[in-house]
C-alpha cells in the first residue's frame, strides 16, 4: 500500500499551519503503510543552500558545524532536530559540502534553498513528534507513510527521496524496470544512493529537469519511460506534481478550495482539512500529469 | 430516527447497531453522521433497513448488501457495492475504482462519475451511473446491467460474457471480444425501466448498446493474441 499526502497553501496566512496540517493528514493514512514515514517541507526560501543530514549516532554532529566551516572556508550553521540536522552552508559551497559529508559517512537526505526532508523508520506520529513537524511552517509540503516491498526497511529507504536540490518525490506502488533504469541514469552520470524503487523514478525525473524538461515534460516522460505501478507526487522549490500510471490501481483523491490544493491516498486524509465540505474533490485521472506552481 | 455519530461511536458499533436493525426487519430507517472517509460502512447488511450516510465514505461501503437501501450523500472510495446481492445503494457524488465489482444483484445508483473498472466482474448486478465511467470498465462481466449517461473509458467490458452495456455518450475504445449491438425493443423497454429506477433524466433512444461477441468463450488459436 503506503499513503501519500500532500498540501500546496495558496494563502500565505495558512503557511504557518503547514506542519501542523500535513502531520494530521499523514497520521490519517498510518495503516496504509507503518514501516517508516518521512514528510518535506518547502520553508521559507534561503539565499544559503540547506543541506539536511542524517546520523544514528550523536557522536558524528559534535564538532560537525566547526569541521565543515573550516573545510569550506566560508560560515556554516547547523540546526539539530533529533538524528537529523540542518546544515546551511553557502549556495557555492554545495557540491564541496556534499562531498565533505559524503567521506565522513554523514546520510544527506536533502538539499536545497527551501526544502527540508525528515525521515525515520516508524509510525508517522512518532516521527512527526520526534522532528517537530507540527511546528514547521511553509508554502507545500509532501508526506509519505511507507509499507516497504522493494528495498528494506531502512532510514535510507523512506520517502521522500531527493535526488536534485529542492527537488523530491514520493510514490505509492512499485517500479518493475528500477534496476534496468538505474543502469542507463548511471551511464549518463547519474547515480542513485540506495536500492530502492522510488529513488530512481526520483533520479530519473531529477535527470530529465536538469536536462532542460519542465516538470510537466519529466513527468509526462514517467509514463513513457518507467514500468510498473505508481501514483507519484513530486515537488519542487515553487509548487508539487501529480502522475499516476495508465492502470491507476494506487489510489489518488485530490481536492481543491480557494485556501490550498491537497492530494491524499484515501478522502479521509482530508476529512480535518479547513472548509473541505464546499472543496472540489476527485480523483486524478489515469495517465495524466497534473501540477500546481506559484 | 436513530442517528449514528462516527465521531463518537466505532465503526463496529455502528455496523453492529445496523446489522441487528437489517436482522428486525422492520425497515427501520438509520442515519450516519460524520463518516470521515472511514472504510467498510454498512457492510454485509442482510434484511430491510434504510441507511442515510451524510458525507462521504472510504473503501467498501455497503459491500455484500442484501436487501438494505444504502444512500450516501457524498462521494465514495474503492469497492462501493463490491459483491451486492439485492437492494439499492445510492451515491449522490462520485465513485472512485471497481464501484459495484462482482456484484449479484440489486441497484448501485451513482448520480456522479465512477473511475476504472466499474462494474468489473459484475454477475446480475444493475449499475446506473448518471456521469462517465473510467478505463476497463465491466471488464470480464458475466450477468446484469451496466447504464452509463455520460462517456466510457478505454477498453470496455474487455472479456465480456453476457452482461449488457449502455453507453449514452462516447466509448474511448472497447475491449476485447466486446462489439456494439443493436438495440432491439426488449432492450429498449430494459432500459427504460432502467432509467426510470434510476431517476434519470434520459430517454433510452439515445444510447448505445454493448455486448459479448463470443469469440473468446473457448480458446482458439486464431483468437491468441485477444487472450
Amino acid at each position: 500500500m503506503c499513503g501519500i499526502v500532500g498540501l500546496f497553501l495558496k494563502k500565505d496566512e495558512l503557511r504557518p499551519r503547514l506542519g501542523d496540517m500535513l502531520t494530521d493528514m499523514l497520521i490519517t493514512m498510518t495503516d496504509r503503510g507503518p514501516d517508516s514515514a518521512g514528510i518535506a517541507i518547502y520553508g521559507d526560501s534561503s539565499d544559503n543552500l540547506k543541506i539536511t543530514v542524517q546520523s544514528d549516532t550523536d557522536a558524528d554532529f559534535d564538532g560537525l558545524e566547526a569541521a565543515l566551516a573550516g573545510h569550506l572556508g566560508a560560515p556554516v550553521t547547523m540546526r539539530r532536530i533529533s538524528t537529523h540536522a540542518v546544515l546551511s552552508v553557502p549556495a557555492e559551497a554545495g557540491a564541496a559540502a556534499t562531498a565533505f559529508l559524503d567521506q565522513r559517512g554523514i546520510r544527506i537526505m536533502s538539499a536545497g534553498t527551501s526544502m527540508e526532508i525528515f525521515k525515520e523508520v516508524g509510525l508517522p506520529r512518532d516521527v512527526a513528534d520526534r522532528f517537530g513537524i507540527r511546528g514547521m511552517g511553509g508554502s507545500h509540503g509532501i508526506g509519505h507513510t511507507r509499507m516497504a516491498t522493494e528495498s528494506a526497511v531502512t532510514t535510507m529507504g523512506a520517502h521522500p527521496f531527493s535526488t536534485a536540490p529542492d527537488q523530491c518525490l514520493v510514490h505509492n506502488g512499485s517500479l518493475s524496470n528500477h534496476n534496468d533504469m538505474r543502469r542507463r541514469l548511471a551511464r549518463k552520470g547519474v547515480h542513485t544512493r540506495t536500492e530502492n524503487d522510488t529513488e530512481v523514478g526520483a533520479a530519473y525525473i531529477s535527470s530529465r529537469i536538469a536536462e532542460g524538461a519542465s516538470l510537466g515534460e519529466a513527468l509526462e516522460g514517467t509514463l513513457k519511460d518507467l514500468d510498473g505501478f505508481f501514483t507519484f507526487v513530486t515537488g519542487t522549490r515553487d509548487g508539487f506534481g501529480v502522475v499516476r500510471d495508465p492502470i491507476a490501481c494506487k489510489p489518488a483523491v485530490m481536492a481543491e478550495t480557494g485556501d490550498y490544493v491537497a492530494f491524499g491516498s484515501e478522502y479521509r486524509a482530508f476529512a480535518n482539512l479547513p472548509g473541505i465540505e464546499a472543496a472540489r474533490v476527485w480523483e486524478p485521472e489515469p495517465a495524466t500529469v497534473y501540477f500546481w506552481e506559484r | 430516527m436513530p442517528v449514528l455519530d462516527m465521531l463518537t461511536t466505532e465503526l463496529r458499533d455502528v455496523n453492529a447497531a445496523l446489522h441487528t436493525a437489517a436482522r428486525g426487519q422492520a425497515n427501520e430507517a438509520y442515519v450516519i453522521e460524520n463518516p470521515r472517509g472511514a472504510h467498510a460502512i454498512a457492510v454485509g447488511l442482510d434484511g430491510p433497513v434504510s441507511v442515510t450516510v451524510k458525507g462521504s465514505t472510504g473503501y467498501y461501503c455497503a459491500g455484500m448488501n442484501k436487501t438494505a437501501t444504502v444512500h450516501v450523500q457524498g462521494s465514495v472510495g474503492p469497492g462501493v457495492a463490491e459483491n451486492m446481492m439485492s437492494g439499492e445503494v445510492i451515491v449522490d457524488g462520485d465513485a472512485s475504482q471497481y464501484a459495484g465489482a462482482t456484484g449479484h444483484g440489486g441497484l448501485l445508483n451513482i448520480r456522479g462519475n465512477a473511475s476504472s473498472r466499474c462494474g468489473i466482474s459484475m454477475k446480475g448486478i444493475d449499475i446506473v451511473v448518471h456521469g462517465s465511467i473510467g478505463h476497463m470498465s465491466a471488464f470480464m462481466a458475466q450477468k446484469g446491467n451496466l447504464v452509463v449517461l455520460g462517456d466510457a473509458g478505454e477498453a470496455l467490458g474487455d472479456s465480456l460474457y453476457e452482461a449488457r452495456l449502455f453507453v449514452r455518450g462516447t466509448v474511448k475504445s472497447l475491449g476485447a471480444d466486446c462489439v456494439e449491438k443493436a438495440m432491439r425493443p426488449e432492450h429498449t423497454a430494459l432500459l427504460a425501466d432502467l432509467l426510470k429506477r434510476a431517476g434519470a433524466d434520459a430517454r433510452p433512444e439515445e444510447f448505445r448498446r454493448y455486448g459479448s461477441a463470443r469469440q473468446l468463450y473457448h480458446f482458439n488459436i486464431d483468437n491468441a493474441d485477444q487472450y
